[in-house]
């Protein structure tokens, strides 16, 4: 394990040096630019694998396997700041969630992007997204989690606004961008109060790391504002990064948006991993986050998933786009994560998170794969009939789609959102996100049956034909996932959460009967099939017949366009914050115009003042002077040398006036 | 001894030669008449028992310098300018007036210095031996420098009075390399 | 009886002014040279003066002095008369107000 642990750094390294040399190549190499993306992203799968098998092997002799590995960044007076990486269950696990799904990406887009001019620079941002979402994962420090928080920042920023001549795309990219930063500032204040406290931001470091036992018991012993516990404090302010990052409510605005990506990057990027990394990070804190008898931080993460996963799926039912259907699906999935970590624990929440991941992944690659299909065709009214046209796309799409809903037993979005709405109808609080949960599933299966309904079934409005290889495969692979994965993580043998939480486990079919757990199931089952059932017969009809407009639209105008609106929610913003924004921006230039500037050119004038007064001193008094006095010097010279006018008998004259002179004072003076 | 009978007459001669060898408009008369003071301050020194200095002053002075400023007349002439115009320089009042200053510095320390009223002691000889045996021994190195001195103005003057204009005569040797005559144009 | 010795140094003092007058009154260079020579034998009188009136006269020291003054006065006459007509023959002029070319 050890051995793995120490070339653990390679993981990320590798697709950053890939990147690093992909960006100096010339356009027309676009096959060695692939390779620099794909290469070392494979290797980084397989040292994966490596750490993976590891932490099992570990885990099976020692109970829970945890390695790190640290090093001395730099250090100032006495404390220095150290940075390191840690291995351990559930690092194996995101690594290779990343790391796989990425690899079937990266292929994916050689096809999906292949009349693409820029393809060289497309494989490079994703080089460097690969890279800095890999240190997140295997970061033992805040300090370096952030920082290659914010470089997944900047990577999606990139990759947003990749089309950047097109106005929206490059409005999207600044949104996104901003939007998160407004979450990473409170990310920033929880972690300088942590540091402030614990003098270390290393997770685990032999006994004294934030996560471990006595740092964080002495947090949750301290109180602060309100009576809370510091360590929900501080935990709140980090899960504000993670409601920036994952699209949570308020922060929700920029993830529809950043469709305006092409769709390997909203693939990878806004499904399957960087939004996931808010959820990895509450993952991450989370003995932090549960510390203390009543963990308030956990509260706040129910409530706001619960909210964000009903209000999305709302919105979600009434939009036209397909990528922008799954970017809400996605924003509402997100939420029901976040549900299952702050009401069932690390092992709830990441199970949804890595099957979420394929599903959600597949779901995307087809939508890239019916836009290619449809030469660029974004709205679902405009498609139609493509079951005949694109079957295996259909095929893979519709795995994913029941996946995404939850039909039992076969696929692996049923075992997970049901251990959310598990652990949440156990949760003591309260039972409200319980209901909006179910509320949640209902709504999800009736917009993906509606999405289904209006792109797959109907007849053909437009000429498509099936996609090639490159990205059909990638399907066919992530759509096994998706039903396989799934069974990692069943009450009868809860494989996952032993992983994670290092108890063994056995095999025990007699426990989908115990603890609730079968009237739930029973209970979802029938939301999901009620909610695609009703979704079939809404629009089963209007997709054969016209579908100029929405039959819920008819039936409910003013609440559809509040749905179609997205609630308003950017509109307010617009009003408020932004108009807030501009207005302050508006007060800095104009301080800058008159007054820095005005303090600038008054420095300038004052030194061309007193410049030109030293000029005058210096031309008059210096100049002047010195010259008068040469001057001086040469008229007394010259009125001098008068007396020197050649003539010896002059010089005689003097000569006797002299002596005699001399001769007087010898005389006298010696009388 | 000498004598006041001697004595007076002899200077007053001796000054009104040179006044007028200094004031006279003719070259030649001036240079007579400095002759003749010469041989005036010879009889004085006779007077004054110096017999080897006052012939001395004779052959030197009278012999030789005068005569030489006799040529020196008579090789410038017609460097005098229009006949017009006057021997003494402009402003000769300043000049007068300072001469006149410093006849009085001279004099007047020496009449009011009372051991200058002594009488002169009996005898007093310089016999020509003495002056010999002196010169070859406590003088030997004045004498020698003397020597020096008076080669090179003989040969400095020559040199100087040289009159570069004439042509030099081709060597004798025809063996001889050469040399190209020194034709030196004198700036007029 | 002999004069006094203070009627020598009087006389002598006059040739020299004298000679001075005429050195420094007359235009013509040779007559500067001339009331030189005038100078110097002023002196000379000085010399043999206080030889015959001093109290060593067998030590002929004035004697000496007065021989090697006359010597060495006629060697520079000869140079300065050399001199004077070199300018002569440069300036076709030997009146002293001319050669003023050191004048500063």
């Amino acid at each position: 394990m050890d051995f793995i642990v120490k070339y653990l750094w390679l993981i990320p390294v590798l697709p950053l040096a890939g990147a690093g040399l992909s960006a100096l190549l010339k356009p027309g190499q676009r096959r060695l630019a692939a390779a620099l993306a794909i290469g070392p992203l494979g290797l980084s799968l397989l040292l994966s694998c490596a750490a993976l098998a590891a932490t099992l092997h570990h885990g099976a002799e020692t109970g829970l396997a945890r390695s790190t590995q640290d090093f001395e960044w730099f250090a100032f007076g006495q404390s220095t700041v150290r940075l390191g990486w840690v291995l351990d269950p559930l690092t194996a696990i995101m690594l290779l969630v990343v790391t796989f799904i990425g690899l079937l990406i990266f292929i994916y887009s050689t096809a999906y992007m292949a009349e693409d001019e820029h393809f060289g620079r497309f494989f490079c941002f994703l080089g460097f997204f690969a890279a800095a979402m890999l240190g997140i994962v295997i970061s033992n420090s805040l300090l370096l989690l952030f920082v290659c928080w914010e470089l997944v920042g900047l990577a999606s920023y990139l990759l947003i606004g990749f089309w950047f001549q097109k106005p929206s795309a490059a409005a999207a990219a600044k949104k996104a961008f901003i939007t998160t930063r407004i979450g990473d500032v409170g990310f920033l204040l929880g972690m300088l109060w942590l540091y402030a406290h614990s003098g270390t931001l290393l997770f685990y470091d032999g006994g004294h790391g934030i996560l471990e036992q006595s740092t964080v018991t002495h947090l949750a012993a301290l109180t602060t504002i309100g009576g809370m516990a510091l360590s929900s404090a501080i935990s709140i302010l980090l899960f504000c990064g993670a409601i920036g990052k994952s699209g949570q409510l308020p922060l929700h605005v920029w993830l529809p948006d950043a469709m305006e990506g092409p769709t390997p990057v909203s693939a990878l990027i806004h499904a399957a991993t960087m939004v996931a990394a808010g959820v990895f990070l509450v993952a991450r804190v989370f003995p932090l986050m549960s510390a203390g008898p009543h963990p308030g931080a956990l509260e706040v993460v129910t409530w706001v998933g619960a909210l964000t996963a009903v209000f999305a799926a709302c919105i979600a039912v009434a939009q036209d786009d397909i990528k922008r259907i799954l970017a809400y699906s996605t924003v509402s999935q997100l939420g029901y994560m976040m549900m299952g970590l702050g009401t069932g624990g690390v092992a709830v929440g990441m199970f949804h998170l890595t099957t979420h991941a394929f599903f959600k992944a597949l779901l995307f690659l087809g939508a890239g794969s019916v836009i290619h299909g449809c030469g660029g065709e974004q709205d679902i009214r405009k498609m139609g009939g493509l079951r005949k046209l694109m079957p295996l796309t259909f095929a893979c799409y519709a795995v994913g789609t029941m996946a995404l809903c939850g039909i039992p037993l076969v696929f692996s979005g049923f075992w997970s959102k049901d251990a959310i709405l598990h652990s949440a109808r156990h949760w003591t609080v309260s039972q409200i996100p319980f209901y909006l949960g179910v509320a949640g599933a209902f709504l999800t299966a009736f917009y993906m049956t509606r999405q289904i309904c209006y792109v797959f079934y109907g007849k053909s409005a437009t000429h498509a034909h099936e996609s090639p290889p490159a990205m059909t495969l990638p399907l066919a692979i992530l759509a096994v996932c998706a039903i396989m994965v799934g069974f990692l993580g069943t009450p009868i043998w809860p494989w996952f959460d032993s992983y994670l939480s290092g108890e063994p486990i056995s095999f025990h079919a007699g426990r989908l009967l115990e603890d609730g757990q079968l009237p739930v199931m029973l209970l979802s089952t029938a939301v999901v099939f009620a909610g695609a059932g009703l979704s079939a017969w809404v629009y089963g009809k209007s997709a054969r017949t016209s579908r100029a407009t929405d039959p819920l639209e008819v039936l409910q105008p003013s609440l559809f366009a509040w749905l179609r609106g997205k609630f308003f929610i950017d509109e307010l913003y617009d009003a408020t914050i932004v108009r807030l924004n501009a207005a302050f921006a508006g007060l800095a230039r104009w301080l800058d115009a008159t007054i820095w500037t005005g303090a600038v050119n008054l420095v300038a004038r004052l030194t061309r003042a007193i410049s030109l007064l030293d000029r005058k001193v210096d031309e008059a008094v210096i100049n002047q002077g010195f010259d008068g006095g040469c001057e001086g010097l040469r008229v007394s010279g010259q009125w001098t040398a008068q007396g020197q006018n050649g003539q010896i008998q002059r010089y005689l004259r003097a000569i006797a006036v002299g002596f005699c002179g001399l001769l007087l004072l010898l005389i006298w003076g010696c009388r | 001894m000498p004598s006041e009978l001697v004595f007076y007459p002899l200077a007053a001669l001796t000054l009104a030669a040179a006044i007028g060898a200094m004031a006279l408009r003719n070259l030649v008369h001036c240079a007579l008449s400095a002759a003749a003071a010469f041989t005036g301050l010879a009889l004085i020194y006779l007077d004054l028992n110096a017999e080897f200095v006052g012939f001395a002053q004779v052959l030197v002075y009278v012999g030789a310098v005068a005569i030489l400023i006799v040529f020196t007349v008579l090789l410038t002439r017609g460097a005098d300018g229009p006949w017009r115009a006057s021997a003494f320089s402009p402003g000769w009042v300043t000049g007068l007036a300072i001469t006149g200053l410093l006849l009085a510095c001279l004099v007047l320390p020496v009449l009011m210095s009372p051991s200058l009223k002594r009488l002169a002691p009996p005898s007093a000889t310089a016999p020509v031996a003495d002056i010999g045996r002196q010169l070859m021994t406590r003088y030997a190195l004045p004498l020698e420098t003397a020597g020096l001195l008076l080669t090179a103005a003989l040969v400095g003057a020559v040199i100087i009075a040289l009159d570069e204009t004439r042509p030099v005569p081709p060597p004798a040797d025809q063996s001889l390399p050469r040399r190209k005559p020194q034709l030196e144009e004198s700036p007029r | 009886m002999s004069p006094p010795l203070f009627a020598f140094l009087v006389f002598s003092a006059c040739l020299f002014s004298v000679g001075f007058a005429g050195a420094i009154l007359r235009r013509n260079a040779i007559l500067v040279l001339v009331g030189l020579e005038l100078m110097l034998n002023a002196a000379n009188v000085n010399f043999i003066a206080f030889w015959r009136y001093g109290p060593h006269p067998q030590a002929l020291t004035g004697v000496m002095f007065a021989l090697f003054s006359i010597a060495i006065a006629a060697a520079e006459a000869a140079v300065g008369l050399a001199l004077v007509i070199a300018i002569y023959r440069h300036r076709k002029s030997i009146q002293t107000e001319q050669f003023d070319s050191l004048k500063g």
